[in-house]
């Protein structure tokens, strides 16, 4: 033992004393953890199991390289049947939907022909018969906004080449009024058409005829470098796919029969769509943090998602359990006369980024989309840095330049989110408050605060008696 | 003439800042021209009956919530007085030269910027001190636990984890470290030697450090290089002495440690035996102080390790014998910050005067309540967790024990008031300017002897000797000796009763 460095955290004092004995101190700015939660702390950071339990949901996370493997409707990948709806966040029944996921869920219904006019889809839900509602979770995809999947939509179908395991987003619509922002006027309607008729295929085809299958976390890594934190912003990660893509689709796209104005319509709708690797990046982040899940012990969250309604996060110690709250109201920029009372309350699936150490977590990285969501560049420096506090690791893969190319934090740990009541920083979209409405603005929102305190007591329920 | 008062109260809900921080914030204010009474504390129960006693009025209200009380002349006086509390709540966290890296929020993020070697010192409120260690544990440091109020199965549950990574807790209940020559938590200042101390007991540690220190100004070699606080739970038989072994290994493995002191408050007998068993395996010399009755006292188990290493032990020194007259009464009431020092006492008295009752009871049926007063002999040592939830340790907040003092003084059954006064890193800057007066205010009408224990080293911060001199100056006759202290109290009744 020789003389220590000392780090205190609690009374200055004795950080005082020691430091009047020319000893280096670094002093902890503690403050009480969430009300209610110390007990809970303590037993779970007792457990003995914890600490190799979250250092085994970190590894498998991290190990986890997500490839573009194939393109596909729903009924084929997901087994999806007529009548079956997915959609985003935590379960919900339609008397409790909002305004956007029943705008998505009426298109939907409109989209598979169960009804001619969206508006006559109400009934059917209120009804329930030969309809139900399934979170796009519970089958290993993600949806962005609404997140609602009808079995004729085309899916990404992404694959960890290491276990086989796979994960599922559909086709990004781009931006105003779309599906997932509750929107389902024929205008709507007739681009999913389209994209179910032309986009879906050709980019089949194209994935297909790839000769080496996309590395999507590998465009993750650049398009971070290059100013996008892939959830409000996916500009770069757009092109380097259409890079990618774009041969294969002009020859195995004429191979299977669509001529040379299919292809440029394609060229033209992806490329023009800033989001359209968004919903790459969602399943790429789902892939691997599913690759965390069920490890007995661990307190790393591996989902948080909303359905308009409540915010859910599921945690690895504790199996598909959803812990839920009322989802918040974004603050941040609204589209043209929109404003606050606009805007429904935070939707989609697409905090799966967040949750993977990306989008608000990244915020360092987009300093172009600072002022959108609401923030200077020190703020989004130091909110990078707030979300270490929170979570478990920094990865490798995932570096900020202008942090000296500091890992992003990744791994939220629900104890950590107790400990200093730091809420996960989420950037995010905001949807009307009346279905049809579409998007009217962009932002930043945190979960409930509540939500994490629930997942802690359950993980302390769960710590073996010593 | 009495002039009316005007309270202000208010509740600062997401406010907060530690006991001791408030303590010097509610003084601050107090200071403040216009105020009679100031309270800024967190609404614990604790603090909430304290207010209350104060005669003020408190809104419903959780332990989360900062509560600002305020007692001034006038109406006119209150944005005076919220500036002084704004002011001296706003210094007291640190806020970081580079504005964009905030300070880090847990023990396990701040070890992440810091150096391997990095010992955390863990002061937070006992309900989260646990969460913290771990973060150390797990980080591979080692770590001390101030706190008090930390559930003795979370201590093991820690110290379980640490004996098997190799890690030393020091604490919790136990606020005394030296490593290497630095203090930490509640330290005296010592000359560096070869002597290494293993403490289940925090005052008991800071006694021998005390003794050693001055008799090593006639004693060649004579110096302690590491005290390492384990917890004065640490030899009962819930732990079992886990942090003991450990920092056994650590000091036998050192070779600059020529001699190991192991000193407790009274252990497990079967913990004992077998830590007598363990530490005469050692390649270390190792002198065994375990405190309980029939046993030697802390001075004796000083007097011995000065033996062992060959010198004749000095005579501990006694200020102020002039002061003390005859006892006024037939009880001894013993008014202690350090709870080893108030067992030794205890154990020392009740050899000699019969039972004696205390809120750390040698056995059951010796038990105090809530009166701490009763018509016994009594020794009440109000650095015990349930005198301490929520607010500061006595060795930095002396309200509750002054309190007391003037309570016994008052009682016609007093015949001698024993105290103790520790020093040290970690302890109030002037303690004998808040004890003196006291002491002064308990002397005025009976004259009850006041004998006071001063724990302490001439290297201490404060200075020993003006210490010393004020509570001379006060009418109390003071040793550097506990066990002296207390025989001299003891002869002082056993004379009454004569």
């Amino acid at each position: 033992m020789s003389q220590p460095t000392v780090v205190t955290v609690g009374a200055d004092m004795f950080a005082d004393s020691v430091a009047g004995q020319a000893v280096d101190v670094e002093r902890v700015d503690w403050r009480p953890p969430m009300p209610g939660t110390e007990a809970d702390l303590a037993a779970v950071a007792t457990d003995p199991r914890r600490p190799d339990a979250n250092r085994r949901a970190v590894e498998a996370m991290l190990g986890v390289t997500a490839h573009l493997v194939d393109v596909a409707p729903a009924s084929e990948v997901l087994g999806l049947e007529k009548g079956q709806f997915l959609h985003a966040g935590p379960p919900i029944e339609w008397a409790r939907t909002s305004g956007p996921l029943r705008g998505a869920l009426m298109g939907g219904a409109a989209l598979e022909g169960l009804v001619d006019d969206p508006e006559d889809a109400v009934a059917l839900f209120e009804s329930g018969s030969s309809v139900s509602l399934e979170p796009c979770h519970h089958r290993s995809a993600v949806g962005p906004m609404a997140g609602v999947v009808t079995p004729s939509m085309w899916m990404w179908v992404l694959e960890d080449r290491a276990t086989g395991r796979r994960t599922y987003c559909s086709l990004n619509e781009g931006l105003g009024k779309v599906l997932r922002y509750g929107a389902y006027s024929s205008e709507v309607l007739t681009r999913l058409r389209w994209m179910g008729d032309v986009l879906g295929p050709l980019l089949q085809a194209a994935v297909r005829g790839t000769e080496e299958a996309t590395d999507v976390t590998g465009i993750l890594t650049q398009m971070l470098q290059m100013g996008d934190e892939a959830h409000n912003r996916n500009r770069a990660g757009t092109l380097m796919l259409l890079r990618d893509l774009s041969p294969a689709m002009v020859s195995s796209g004429s191979d299977a029969g669509f001529d040379s104005k299919d292809v440029a319509d394609v060229l033209r709708f992806v490329g023009g769509n800033d989001h359209f690797f968004l919903n790459l990046a969602m399943p790429a982040c789902k892939l691997a943090l599913d690759a965390g899940r069920d490890v007995p012990g661990s307190t790393m969250v591996v989902a948080m998602a909303r359905n308009g309604t409540d915010f859910g996060v599921q945690v690895s110690g504790t199996g598909d359990e959803w812990f839920t709250g009322p989802a918040q109201v974004a603050e941040g920029l609204f589209l043209g006369d929109y404003g606050p009372d606009d805007a429904n309350a935070d939707i989609g699936d697409s905090a799966i980024t967040e949750t993977a150490g990306i989008g608000g977590f990244a915020m360092a990285t987009a300093p172009a989309i600072v002022r959108l969501v609401g923030g200077t560049v020190p703020d989004a420096l130091a909110t990078t840095r707030r979300m270490h506090e929170i979570t478990l690791a920094e990865n490798p893969r995932w570096s900020v330049p202008v942090l000296e190319f500091m890992g992003t934090p990744t791994g939220i740990d629900v104890s950590k989110v107790c400990r200093t009541a730091i809420l996960p920083q989420i950037n995010t979209g905001m949807a009307g408050k009346v279905a049809g409405v579409g998007q009217v603005g962009a932002g930043l929102v945190t979960p409930p605060a509540e939500i994490f305190p629930k997942a802690l007591a359950a993980l302390a329920a769960r710590v073996p008696s010593a | 003439m009495t002039t009316p008062t005007k309270d202000h109260v208010e509740l600062r809900s997401g406010a907060y800042a530690d006991s001791v921080t408030l303590l010097q914030v509610s003084r601050a204010v107090q200071a403040t021209p216009g105020v009679v009474a100031a309270q800024v504390a967190m609404a614990t129960g604790l603090n909430l009956e304290v207010l209350e006693g104060m005669g003020f009025d408190i809104p419903g209200s959780s332990p989360n919530d900062m509560v600002v009380a305020l007692r001034l002349d006038a109406d006119a006086d209150v944005p005076a007085a919220l500036a002084a509390v704004d002011a001296a709540l706003t210094p007291t966290r640190p806020t970081g030269g580079d504005t964009t890296i905030a300070p880090p929020r847990t023990t396990g993020s701040a070890l992440r910027r810091s150096a391997p070697d990095a010992i955390t010192l863990v002061s937070v409120p006992g309900a989260s001190a646990t969460v913290e260690a771990m973060d150390a544990l797990e980080a591979g440091r080692d770590v001390m636990v101030f706190s008090d109020n930390v559930p003795v199965s979370e201590e093991v549950a820690l110290k379980r984890y640490a004996a098997s990574r190799g890690r030393l807790v020091m604490g919790p209940d136990c606020g005394t470290a030296v490593v290497d020559g630095v203090g930490l938590g509640f330290a005296n200042a010592v000359r560096p030697g070869r002597i290494g101390i293993v403490a289940a007991s925090g005052t008991g540690c800071q006694q021998l450090l005390a003794l050693l220190h001055h008799a090593g100004e006639t004693a060649e070699g004579v110096g302690v290089r590491h005290a390492l606080g384990v917890g004065g739970r640490d030899l009962s038989s819930a732990v079992g002495g886990l942090a003991t072994r450990e920092a056994l290994r650590r000091l036998d493995a050192d070779p600059d440690v020529d001699l190991v002191v192991v000193v407790s408050k009274p252990p497990a007998p079967e913990v004992a035996e077998a830590l007598t068993k363990e530490t005469g395996a050692l390649g270390t010399p190792v002198e065994l102080g375990l405190l309980g009755r029939g046993q030697r006292d802390l001075t004796a188990v000083a007097e011995a390790v000065l033996e062992r290493l060959g010198h004749t032990p000095p005579e501990w020194p006694v200020h102020g014998a002039d002061n003390t007259g005859p006892a006024t009464g037939p009880l001894l009431r013993g008014l202690f910050v350090g709870g080893t020092l108030c067992d030794e006492s205890m154990l020392m008295a009740s050899a000699a005067l019969g039972p004696v009752r205390s809120n750390i009871p040698l056995s059951d049926d010796l038990a105090l309540g809530d009166d701490l007063l009763v018509d016994d002999h009594t020794m009440v040592d109000f650095g015990d967790d349930e005198l301490t939830q929520g607010r500061a340790h006595p060795m930095i907040d002396p309200t509750l024990r002054n309190e007391q003092l003037a309570r016994a003084a008052a009682d016609p059954a007093t015949g001698v008031i024993l105290l103790d006064l520790v020093l040290g890193h970690g302890a109030e800057p002037d303690p004998a300017a808040l004890l003196a007066p006291a002491i002064a205010a308990a002397r005025r009408d009976r004259q009850v002897p006041v004998v006071v224990s001063l724990v302490g080293t001439d290297l201490d911060p404060q200075g020993l000797d003006a210490q010393r001199d004020a509570l001379v100056a006060a009418g109390a006759e003071v040793h550097l000796s506990n066990a002296s202290a207390t025989r001299r109290a003891i002869q002082l009744i056993e004379g009454a009763a004569r």
